[in-house]
């Protein structure tokens, strides 16, 4: 049976320095620092168990490079069990460990909302200079481009060229309801004057198949190999192929799809029709390309399909799973109004729609409701893409400001209510070690030295700091330790608890 | 269930295919897509006016400003 896909996203923000300070990385830090003072206890994130460097298939390729852990930049731990962080020139938002595809929109929304806190903490700091913008997109339309990663909880027993074969057909075409739209072309993977919109933000700066590396020749699949839980039980697949969404329905879907391929790769029960692409890094640029999403993509084994076909026999196959060995491994409890039953239904509408007239989507998907508002003003001002104005707009629908978003005026259709993801900012899921992690922040944020993903340090005043390892992401609920919490007078008492 | 699965067992298989009646539902179907069409035109009018209103003053300047680090 397939395990449990405990599933979290992190996002890359894009920033932007509209004063003479344009240091990204201090900019980055400013909100970051800024956020923590005000809103949070200002944790440390310990880096003891980071291993980004290790390989999934057990080896590292000649050539690659294992990225860099950059533990000086600011770096904090939320008392909804996110971290919030710099990274790489970026602040960066990690969801806590969701138990379900439709909780991890709620922790990417709750994201959005911390962002826009840290935007208000910095602008108060910095009154007379340019306090830091941040857009959730992924290039800048000069060919740098930051991603929007997942991560999935996998039984470690399933063979990594097993997990391959299942997601790379998946991950290509699902690019079709998963892009964020983008004018233009950055890399030379596209030709720039035929394609004035693609579908993906990120598509086209991915060349290769399979490998290790997150920031240059991206790989549709990375092999990092670091599942901050028992690795002899688990695996994290780590995902850099997507697009950060504003779409709360695109989320659900890149969520929610991809779990749903990886729990049929664990019980063998993808689609029966072989959708091996003979070049999956070639077709991934075609689809982003063909907004048509009428262009052929060769298969291994000579035959062609869309990307549309492809999803629609995903699709059918999970439909399958689903209905034979249910999605419990999604959270779900089998009922109608299930979390399963949420995601199949949002996924076949979309594919419907996508094939049927993609514009009934504009309020839907991301990559539709920006092409429809760009091809409008264009209309309106008689212009093209190439318009400086309609290079504005496309980076503003991605701008978090309250009265400056394009994309909150589109009144997209929505899973989560303002309370939910607001709740969000602060409380921890109930369902994983996230809780737990949450809590002990929130109670005792003295005594907790440093956090990550799999363990917190506490210093209650005697020698040595007091390591609770949480080598089970589904170990910490508020089921298994919301009593012992809750009778716990203090971080020594707790931790004689846990001893005991 | 079980109804649309049938309906749905061998999609790619379905869609080669246009029957008669495949045809009938897309004829229906035609004035609902364009009267959603006209409603959505109308609302991106609203939001178009809107938008003049809000988008970054010197739209060039801007997007030539917007400048990031590549991340991962």
């Amino acid at each position: 049976m397939a395990i449990t896909k405990v599933c979290g996203i992190e996002t890359e923000y894009g920033i932007h320095s509209p004063g003479p300070e344009q240091n990204p990385i201090a900019a980055s830090s400013v909100l970051v620092n800024a956020y923590a003072a005000d809103v949070e206890q200002k944790i440390g994130w310990d880096f003891e168990d980071e291993t980004p460097g290790n390989d999934a298939r057990g080896f590292a390729r000649e050539g690659s490079l294992a990225p860099m852990v950059e533990t000086h930049l600011a770096n904090t731990v939320l008392t909804n069990g996110a971290r919030f962080y710099v990274d790489h020139a970026h602040p960066e938002y990690s969801t806590p460990e969701c138990l379900t595809p439709l909780e991890c929109v709620v922790y990417d929304k709750a994201g959005e909302e911390i962002l826009r806190r840290a935007m208000t903490a910095a602008a108060l700091r910095m009154p007379d200079q340019g306090s830091p913008i941040v857009y959730k997109n992924n290039s800048d339309g000069k060919g740098n481009s930051y991603g929007c990663h997942e991560n999935y909880m996998m039984d470690r027993a399933v063979p990594f060229a097993k997990v391959i074969e299942g997601v790379v057909p998946h991950f290509v075409s699902r690019t079709i309801y998963v892009g964020a739209g983008k004018v233009g072309v950055e890399t030379p993977a596209l030709n720039s004057s035929t394609v004035e919109y693609q579908i993906s933000q990120r598509a086209e700066f991915f060349e290769e198949v399979v490998g290790l590396e997150t920031t240059l020749k991206r790989p549709i699949v990375n092999t990092r190999d670091e599942p901050h839980a028992d690795p002899k039980r688990f695996r994290r697949l780590h995902v850099i192929v997507g697009d950060a969404n504003l779409s709360e329905i695109a989320t659900l879907l890149k969520v929610g799809t991809t779990a749903i391929v990886l729990a049929m790769v664990e019980d063998e029960a993808g689609p029966t029709r072989d959708l091996a692409l003979a070049d999956p890094v070639r077709a991934l640029h075609q689809v982003s390309a063909d907004l048509s999403l009428s262009s052929p993509l060769t298969l291994s084994d000579g035959s062609t399909a869309t990307a549309l076909e492809m999803q629609w026999e995903i699709f059918g196959a999970a439909r399958k799973y689903a209905a034979e060995q249910g999605l419990a491994a999604l959270g779900d409890d089998g009922g109608d109004d299930g979390v399963g039953a949420l995601i199949l239904n949002h996924w076949e509408t979309v594919l419907e729609g996508l094939e049927s007239d993609p514009t009934t989507l504009s309020d839907t998907l991301d990559w539709v409701a920006k092409q429809q508002l760009l091809l409008a003003y264009q209309d309106r001002h008689s212009c093209g893409w190439g318009d400086p104005r309609v290079a504005a707009l496309a980076l503003q629908y991605h701008d978090l400001r309250p009265d400056r978003s394009i994309y909150q005026r589109l009144g997209m259709r929505r899973l989560v209510t303002v309370a939910e993801s607001t709740e969000a900012v602060g409380e921890p899921p109930p369902g994983t070690r996230a809780w737990f992690r949450g809590k002990c922040l929130a109670r005792w944020p003295d005594a907790v030295v440093t956090a990550n993903w799999d363990s917190l340090v506490f210093d209650i005043g005697t020698d040595p700091l007091r390591r609770v390892p949480m080598m089970d992401p589904l170990k910490g609920t508020a089921e298994h330790t919301g009593a012992l919490l809750a009778q716990s007078t203090g971080p020594a008492d707790l931790l004689n608890r846990l001893n005991s | 269930m079980a109804e649309q699965e049938q309906k749905r067992k061998s999609p790619a298989a379905d869609r080669t295919s246009t029957t008669e009646s495949d045809a009938e539902s897309a004829a229906a179907a035609a004035p609902a897509t364009s009267e959603r069409g006209e409603k959505l035109k109308a609302e991106l009018d609203d939001l178009l006016d809107e938008i003049d209103e809000v988008l970054e003053d010197n739209a060039e300047e801007f997007v030539r400003n917007y400048v990031q680090k590549g991340g991962q």
